[in-house]
């Protein structure tokens, strides 16, 4: 398989020894004062969730010269977010680094057993969060919820139950609460994990798992040709996008649970309480910016924003979350 | 004939003086990037896309071709001439490539990776451009029970390459499958064979461990053997193909093309199992297998094409279902999200002439490439005249710097020291590299097929056997191996029987 590498300063500089000299638009950089400067550490591969989440907030910054300072960012891969995080708690203390984190970090410092979690360093502000969808393939002889789960609790381990992410990951915590919430054991759930969206709607799309569980954005094109079909979103309200304008939720079905896959940003640990009320201060300002609104439009996701000890008493609830579930599941 | 004429409308698009001068920078700077050891085509797209933002669409897809073509090509370079293969799937060029490049063949070596790269590349562009929608569908059919299969045959055919001694091939590939082992288990999360180091769950880069393996490793050799063994200079050969060359590269070309193709059209196909495929299946054809392992052309030529075919094959998922299966494909779809491309089933009917002026332009960065880089080639070749003490100098500084750039971590550098030492010890040993090279390869890929399948038939065994693909595979298997031990009773013993142990691996 794979792996994206990471776009990081370093290459940057690579590529700067090469002597190419494009002038070409969207490549300046420009430098202001460096103690105004910002490393914004990405979790993950260019491309995914994070990598999305953490260059938009920082295009909107540099935009919008928010903080004073320009932005480097870097991509730290490894054990699911787990890496970057290891890497945040041993910057301790330097007060110009921010990380993206989100609901997958919080699994993956756990099943990887890294021995730090996203409490361990400074929360400064979640920046949205998204619903998860429920996909069956056109083929599928369930047409809602009800249909599925019906099916689902007559024989849990029949319905082979896909997702994009390993276990730990949003599409692996969102099937078992969904199980754990409608009555049937989470271990009885055969869940297959699939490498990212794009794998799992292959596999959706040639009938090889029978549900598939994911964030709604990627199977945008898919739905609207209606070679899949969306049973149930996660969130409290319908999704924004005129595609899924149809599809309940699962409150509306009946079933009684919201789940949401989110994305914050941390700062290392033993920042000052000053510096830390700097860094929201930045991240208001940018929350506030039409762009940051648009972003969030463009992508279909949630204005979810908590600032400070909030999104502190936030992360801790879903600390205690991901960990139940997976000690429900055995998996730790 | 519609589709003639829409490709020609995509060709009067892309070819503009301007659009071509746009392509050549791509060209040359997708080449560099990709020679740079540790950075993959992925990589480098990912680096130089910021380039094409704020040009118009057009311009931005043929800048692209360039590059997306040049960093694959680029990859073979290093492959070849320092015996450092950039990325997973140029591992396999290093093996015959480099063996090329000692004899005095260096510029074959670079001109038979170019033109199959060049034929493969622009088969496959054409039949994305005929075939998308139709062979989509049947793509996303094809699911791991047949991956498995196909793999468990290639496994098979691994035999015919295990070397001399069939206990040491089998101890070369038991070593490369333990290498493969090493990561967290993906269904369960249980580490394996890390001990608790948090840099080893993911699993071992392929390149960490070619390299080590391949360069680092005999570099250590070569020190240990300098006081004992004169240094013999690389001779130098001629610049170009002679006609031999050119007889014995067609056919793995277009071989290396038919099976490339359409892994890389499959979901998650990749070029890793074609580009292996193809040498072993090249090693069983060729009339001089004798002359594998010491610099056999058909050993380039073959995995080369493989490895661009599936380059090109994966703009089918990506145009007619918006998958992106490989890295590339992935940071090539949020660039498209950018100009307000939404691939799908719909996209070619939606704006044909975005996706037409896209392949044409991907079949002149093709040509491009060649016109390039054919000239180039001897230039290249002339790098080995360095002296020996600097060449292996020089070859370590670009091994380092390469599994440093990988994941950028100085963890990997001290990985590719250990790699090194296993290099050395297996060749203290005679245990061949190729099997325990293939081990590392197609270990990780076959275990999570059968994991995969076995998932999805909540266990039952029957969950391998589930797709007619499969089922024609391991009927294929069991004809490689029942007909030699026939053909052998029948006719006498002949030089390579096909040993039944394979399976047990």
């Amino acid at each position: 398989m794979w792996r994206m590498r990471r776009l990081g300063r370093r290459t940057t500089a690579i590529l700067a020894s090469l002597g190419v000299a494009l002038s070409l638009a969207g490549c300046g950089v420009t430098r202001g004062d460096d103690s105004r400067d910002l490393l914004m550490i990405i979790p993950n591969s260019p491309g995914g969730g994070y990598d999305q989440t953490g260059r938009a907030a920082v295009g909107v910054m540099e935009d919008d010269d928010i903080t004073g300072g320009s932005f480097t960012v870097e991509n730290v891969i490894g054990a699911g977010g787990a890496a970057a995080m290891t890497q945040l708690i041993g910057e301790a203390g330097d007060e110009h680094t921010l990380m993206t984190v989100g609901l997958g970090v919080v699994g993956s410092t756990y099943s990887f057993a890294s021995g730090y979690g996203p409490l361990d360093a400074t929360p400064v502000a979640q920046l949205m969060s998204e619903p998860e969808g429920i996909l069956v393939p056109a083929d599928s002889p369930y047409e809602t919820v009800d249909d599925f789960v019906d099916a689902w609790k007559a024989d849990p381990s029949s319905l082979a139950i896909g997702g994009g992410s390993s276990p730990g990951g949003p599409d692996h915590l969102f099937p078992m609460q969904l199980a754990d919430e409608v009555g049937i054991d989470p271990r009885d759930v055969n869940y297959v994990s699939y490498d990212g969206g794009g794998p799992l709607t292959s596999a959706l799309l040639g009938s090889k798992i029978d549900v598939g569980f994911s964030g709604p954005a990627e199977f945008l094109g898919s739905v609207e040709d209606g070679e899949l079909r969306m049973l149930a979103v996660s969130g409290e309200e319908r999704s924004p996008q005129e595609a899924f304008a149809d599809v309940p939720t699962l409150t509306e079905s009946g079933i009684d649970l919201v789940f949401l896959n989110w994305r914050g940003l941390l700062a290392p640990p033993d920042i000052s309480e000053e510096r830390r009320d700097e860094l929201i201060g930045y991240l208001e300002a940018m929350h506030d910016t039409p762009q940051w609104q648009d972003t969030l439009t463009e992508n279909g996701w949630t204005d979810d924003f908590t600032t400070g000890d909030d999104f502190e008493a936030f992360l801790q609830e879903q600390d205690t979350r991901v960990s139940t579930t997976l000690t429900d599941l055995g998996l730790l | 004939m519609d589709t003639l004429t829409l490709l020609l409308d995509g060709f009067a698009s892309a070819l503009t003086p301007q659009n071509l001068a746009f392509c050549a920078v791509g060209v040359l700077l997708g080449t560099f990037v990709g020679v740079l050891p540790g950075i993959g085509p992925a990589m480098a797209v990912a680096l130089l896309l910021p380039l094409t933002f704020g040009l118009e669409p057009t311009q931005s897809f043929i800048l692209f071709a360039g590059i997306y073509y040049g960093g694959m090509y680029g990859g073979s370079t290093t492959s070849i001439l320092l015996n450092t293969p950039g990325e997973s799937a140029s591992v396999m060029t290093a093996i015959e490539g480099n063996k090329m490049a000692k004899k005095g063949r260096a510029a074959q070596a670079l001109a038979t990776a170019a033109i199959g790269s060049f034929i493969a590349g622009t088969i496959g562009t054409l039949l994305v451009a005929f075939f998308t929608p139709g062979l989509a569908r049947v793509a996303v059919n094809i699911g791991a029970p047949s991956f498995f299969a196909i793999m468990l045959f290639s496994l098979v055919l691994v035999t015919a390459v295990l070397g001399s001694s069939k206990l040491r091939g089998f101890i070369g590939l038991a070593i490369g499958l333990t290498i493969g082992l090493v990561g967290l288990d993906l269904s369960t999360g249980q580490a394996r064979l890390t001990g608790g180091v948090l840099q080893l769950a993911d699993g071992i880069d392929i390149v960490v461990v070619a390299v080590g393996i391949f360069a680092i490793g005999e570099a250590m050799w070569i020190a240990a053997h300098l006081r004992r063994a004169p240094l013999d200079v690389i001779p130098v050969g001629r610049p170009f193909m002679s006609r031999e060359d050119w007889s014995r590269s067609w056919r793995p070309w277009l071989r290396g093309t038919a099976l490339g193709f359409p892994f890389g059209a499959l979901p998650a196909g990749g070029a890793e199992t074609p580009t292996f495929m193809s040498y072993v299946l090249e090693r069983k054809l060729s009339r001089r297998s004798d002359e594998f392992g010491h610099g056999a052309i058909e050993g380039v030529a073959g995995p080369e094409a493989a490895n661009n075919a599936s380059a090109a094959g994966m703009f089918v998922p990506l145009l007619a279902l918006g998958l992106p299966v490989t890295a590339t494909a992935a940071v090539l779809l949020a660039a498209m999200r950018t100009y307000g491309i939404v691939p799908g089933p719909t996209l070619m009917a939606d704006q044909p002439d975005l996706v037409w002026t896209l392949l044409a332009s991907l079949l002149i960065g093709n040509t491009l490439l060649l016109a390039i880089n054919l000239p180039l080639a001897p230039l290249w070749a002339k790098l080995l005249r360095i002296p020996r003490p600097q060449l292996y100098a020089g070859i370590l500084f670009f091994a380092s710097l390469g599994a440093y750039a990988v994941n950028q971590s100085a963890f990997d550098v001290a990985l590719l020291l250990v790699f090194g030492a296993v290099g050395f010890a297996v060749r203290r040993f005679g245990i061949p590299l190729l099997p325990l090279i293939l081990g590392v390869i197609i270990g990780p890929l076959m275990e999570t097929k059968m994991r995969e399948a076995l998932d999805l038939s909540n266990g039952a065994i029957s969950g391998l056997f589930n797709e007619p693909l499969a089922i024609f595979v391991y009927l294929l298997i069991l004809l490689a191996l029942v007909v030699p031990t026939v053909l052998s009773r029948v006719r006498g013993p002949v030089p390579h029987p096909v040993s039944n142990e394979s399976e047990v691996s």
